[in-house]
Order: C-alpha cells, then sequence, then structure tokens
C-alpha cells in the first residue's frame, strides 16, 4: 500500500478457509484502507462470500466451516476476540434481503438493539430508525409506514431495509455479499448510489458477481480465482491495465 | 433425413399431441376422483352421528350432570368438563417438553443426541395408545393406589408429544437459514436468535401443531380406561378419577340400555364438533395475515 499515512483499518494475513478437509480459500493476504468500498470480484465458487463470511466469523457457522490465519481490525485479531463483539463492528447485508418477517420496519431497523436485548430510551431510538433509514435512502418512502411489516416492501425496499438495519448498529465495516443479485436494474442503481454515499461513514467490503458494478462503486477490487487472490489494487487500474492474465481474461469475458 | 427434421416431425405429430390431451383430461378426471374419496368416511361419519346424535343434544345434555339408569333425562357436563381439565393439563405437561425438544432437533439437527430423540420420537410415535395408557397406570396409578385424572393427563400427554415435537420440528426448520444468520451477523448470541427470531417466526406453525395434538387425544379412550377411569360425579379434582367425553361414550355405547345409547351417539357427535372446531381454529389461526 502506498498511504503509508494511514493505517488500514482491516488487514487480512494469510487467511484460509475450509469446507471440512476442503480448501475453498487460500493464504489470502491483503489490507483494506478507511473508508474504501471494496469489491471482491471472481467466477462463481472461487471463495468470495466464503472470505467477507469469514471477516465477520460467520464462515465458521456454516457445517464444517473453519478458518485459519489473521484478521486484524485496528491492530487487533478478530480471531482472537469473541464473535458477538465482532459482529456488532461489523455488519452484513446478504444475497437475498431477509428482513425480519415478524417484525415491522421499525422494528427491524433497530433489531439488533432489539434482539440483543439493548434496551435504548424512545428518544434515541426514533433518532436511529430515521437517521439509518435515511442513511440506507429508505426514509421517504416509509415513513408514513413504519408499524407495517418489513416483509410488505418490494425486494429493492426491503434490501435497503437490510442496510438499514446494519447501519442502525453503527458498524465500522459493513459486508455485502451480492446484495443486488436479486434485485431489478433500478433497484440495484438504487444501492449502488447508496454505497458510494455510504463510504463516507463506514469502510465498504462488497462481494460482487457483476463486473461493471465493481467498476462503478469500488475504489478497490481483489481478483479471486479458485480460491486465490489473483490480483489485489485499485480498481481503476485493474481494469484498464490488469496484472495478471487471468484477471484480464475475467473482466473481458472470456470466462466467469 | 437430418436430425432438427426428423426431431421436428416426431415432436409436432398431431396425432400424438391429440392423444396427450386425452390422457391428460383423463388422468386429471381420474386423480379428482379418486382424491375426492378421501372425503366419504369423513361425510358418512359425520351424516350417522348427526342423525343418531343430533336428538339427544339439548341444554340439559350438555349442561346436567348423568342420572342413574332408569331415571330419564341427564347429561353428561361432567365428561365435558374433565375431558377439557385432562386435555388441558395434559397440554401442559408435554408442551413445553415437546416445542424445547422440537427446538433442538431443527437448531442442532446433526449432534448424536439429535439422532436418538429422533428415532425415539418416531417409535413413541407408533406406540398404541393402549400401551401408553399402560406405562401412564403403572408410573402414576400403581404408586398413587388409585385412578385418577392426572394419570389419564400423563397417559395422554406422552401421546401428544411426538406430534407436537414433530410439527415444532418441521415449523422450524423451513425457516430460512438466512433469518438466522441475519440476527447472528448482528452480534446476537445463538439462544437470543432461537427465542427472537426462529420461534417467533415459526410460532403459528408450533400453535397450530399444538392445537392438532390437542384433537388428536381428545378422542383417546384407551388410554384413559385404566388412568383416569371415568366417573359418574361432577370432579375437578385431577387426583380423583374422572369422566371424559370418549370414556362416556364407550361406557355408554357397550352398556345393555337404550337410553344410554342415546347419550352415547349425542357424545360422540358433540366431540367430533370439537374436534372439528378446534381444527377451524387452527386454519383461522394458520391463515392470519402477516408472517410466514
Amino acid at each position: 500500500m502506498s498511504r503509508k499515512s494511514e493505517e488500514p483499518l482491516l488487514q487480512l494475513e494469510n487467511l484460509s478457509a475450509y469446507f471440512h478437509d476442503k480448501r475453498i480459500i487460500k493464504d489470502i493476504n491483503f489490507s483494506v484502507g478507511r473508508n474504501k468500498v471494496v469489491s471482491i470480484m471472481g467466477p462463481s465458487g472461487c471463495g468470495k462470500t466464503t472470505l467477507i463470511r469469514c471477516v465477520n466469523r460467520m464462515h465458521e457457522m456454516s457445517p464444517g466451516g473453519t478458518a485459519t490465519g489473521k484478521i486484524i481490525m485496528d491492530g487487533e485479531d478478530l480471531n482472537k476476540i469473541n464473535t458477538i463483539k465482532v459482529r456488532r463492528k461489523i455488519g452484513m447485508v446478504f444475497q437475498r434481503p431477509n428482513p425480519f418477517p415478524t417484525m415491522t420496519i421499525y422494528e427491524n431497523v433497530i433489531a439488533g438493539y432489539l434482539l440483543n436485548g439493548i434496551k435504548i430510551p424512545k428518544k434515541i431510538s426514533h433518532e436511529i430508525v430515521e437517521d439509518s433509514l435515511s442513511k440506507a435512502a429508505l426514509w421517504d418512502e416509509v415513513k408514513d409506514g413504519l408499524n407495517k411489516k418489513g416483509t410488505y416492501l418490494s425486494g429493492g425496499q426491503q434490501q435497503r431495509l437490510c442496510i438499514a438495519r446494519a447501519l442502525a448498529m453503527n458498524p465500522e465495516i459493513l459486508l455485502l455479499d451480492e446484495p443486488t443479485s436479486a434485485l431489478d436494474p433500478k433497484a440495484t442503481s438504487r444501492i449502488e448510489e447508496l454505497v458510494v454515499q455510504l463510504k463516507e461513514n463506514v469502510t465498504i467490503l462488497m462481494v460482487t458477481h457483476n463486473i461493471a458494478q465493481a467498476a462503478r462503486v469500488s475504489d478497490d477490487t481483489a481478483f479471486m480465482y479458485l480460491g486465490e487472490l489473483v490480483e489485489y489494487g485499485s480498481t481503476k487500474e485493474m481494469f484498464t491495465v490488469p496484472k495478471d492474465k487471468r484477471t484480464e481474461e475475467y473482466l473481458t469475458g472470456k470466462f466467469g | 433425413m437430418t436430425r432438427t427434421v426428423y426431431l421436428k416431425e416426431i415432436l409436432e405429430d398431431e396425432k400424438m399431441i391429440k392423444r396427450r390431451i386425452v390422457q391428460n383430461n383423463f388422468s386429471g378426471v381420474l386423480i379428482t376422483f379418486i382424491s375426492s374419496l378421501v372425503v366419504v368416511p369423513l361425510v358418512l361419519i359425520l351424516f350417522y352421528l348427526l342423525v343418531n346424535g343430533i336428538s339427544s343434544i339439548n341444554l340439559d345434555f350438555i349442561m346436567n350432570l348423568p342420572k342413574p339408569v332408569g331415571e330419564s333425562g341427564g347429561g353428561i357436563f361432567n365428561a365435558i368438563a374433565g375431558s377439557l381439565i385432562i386435555v388441558a393439563v395434559a397440554l401442559v405437561l408435554s408442551v413445553p417438553l415437546a416445542v424445547l425438544g422440537g427446538i433442538y432437533l431443527s437448531e442442532y439437527p446433526d449432534s448424536k443426541t439429535a439422532e436418538l430423540v429422533r428415532f425415539s420420537n418416531d417409535i413413541l410415535q407408533g406406540t398404541p395408545s393402549i400401551v401408553i395408557g399402560i406405562f401412564a397406570w403403572v408410573l402414576v396409578v400403581v404408586p398413587m393406589g388409585h385412578f385418577s385424572a392426572f394419570s389419564g393427563s400423563v397417559a395422554l400427554g406422552v401421546m401428544v408429544i411426538p406430534l407436537v415435537l414433530k410439527a415444532t420440528e418441521e415449523t422450524l426448520k423451513r425457516i430460512p437459514s438466512e433469518l438466522r444468520e441475519a440476527a447472528a451477523a448482528m452480534g446476537v448470541p445463538y439462544h437470543r436468535v432461537i427465542l427472537k427470531v426462529v420461534v417467533p417466526t415459526g410460532l403459528k406453525g408450533i400453535v397450530n401443531g399444538i392445537l392438532l395434538g390437542a384433537t388428536r387425544i381428545s378422542g383417546e379412550t384407551a388410554p384413559l380406561l385404566f388412568t383416569a377411569f371415568g366417573s359418574p360425579f361432577m370432579n375437578v379434582n385431577a387426583g380423583k378419577p374422572m369422566s371424559s367425553l370418549p370414556l362416556v361414550i364407550y361406557n355408554y355405547a357397550t352398556s345393555p340400555y337404550d337410553e344410554w345409547h342415546k347419550m352415547a351417539w349425542g357424545a360422540s357427535l358433540l366431540l367430533i364438533i370439537a374436534v372439528f372446531g378446534i381444527n377451524m381454529l387452527a386454519r383461522i389461526f394458520v391463515s392470519k395475515k402477516g408472517g410466514r
């Protein structure tokens, strides 16, 4: 990394992940700077999702999932601290929108507090809800129906609700796992705009299948192939002069 | 002839398409007919019960206690109350166990314990009800030294565990894992994920399972024969023998008195109306808006 003045927020050191005996990702090393959007690209099955699920330690929840190596955030190895703490610092948005069906829109936004049994005064919870929904660019559409069930919203709205839910916990890092793969083009472009706005407050790691999307929204890109990190660097550079032949072939649509 | 032409010919053969349409319509009619046969036994039972039982049912029948043989009139209030008490106590005893067991099977499906529990549960489900009655007799009646409603509840409780447990497991297994992950990704400990996300999301299915279990055991006679035993008197003390609708039906129907036969018909009709009612309740509950 050339910016020596800035400590990276997140560093992955020799990160490998397994399902039972099968190694899914192999010795991944890279650092992520603060307030960057990093996209993680690569063909299906190359370990993109596993990689970001390692960052918030969700990978070990999957049957047979284990990981080795270091994930250092602010100088602390996340593998050594309690998963509950890790996940309160690192938010996640999943491929398919998954609002809690038993909760209203309002409750969904503060679900992190409700579910953890954290009591907050009404006034503050109202503020959190409005603030998070505004940041997720959903406030204007739902402010008159906050007591409706979250599942009544459209797919794109549900996904923004899920982003609001993650933002409500004030995460330092937001992991997005193909957040637009289940959405139509219009909803997709809204989420993309959102991602660019959000990086003022939060660092974003985004898995995407969509090459154009990576080019549009990310500062840096990681290209993975068969569990290995092939190339990592500024998105602009990688898209114009890829260093590795496999990256070039993927970007030009020769495989993937 | 190239392959494309050949395939086009056989795929667009008019005769064959017509034949398939006929076959399709025929099987449609056949399947509809055969499936509707399922309704026949129920309709016949209901019809027979209505014809024979409706004349016995009146306010007296529901509100009064039985009278000795020879005296006319009298009702089965004690049996109605007894059925309610015995079934309610059975559910109180068994539902917590069954629901917790179902949660365990759904959330930790691959553990050795889960396999053992699932296997035992399936065996228990297949255990004849009379055997479960003997079990409750040995477990409760013998130590207590006399029959009691409580021992009947124990028997019915054991019977209903497999049903509620399976219903809970199946309901919770269908809840997408994404919901559990969404909660876990916010740092929610797993026990809270289960209590606050998994169970509330599946609550309808669980309650439905409990209601259906209740209808299942409310008609059971065999396990009550040597546990709750039956009683001609009004009794709300679970420590003593108690009447119940199936017992009344059994005792009256096997008696030599016409008067009692009529009452057995009436009690049968009442019981099936109750079962029908609970089923409807379960349906309404499940189809209510919102949720999954």
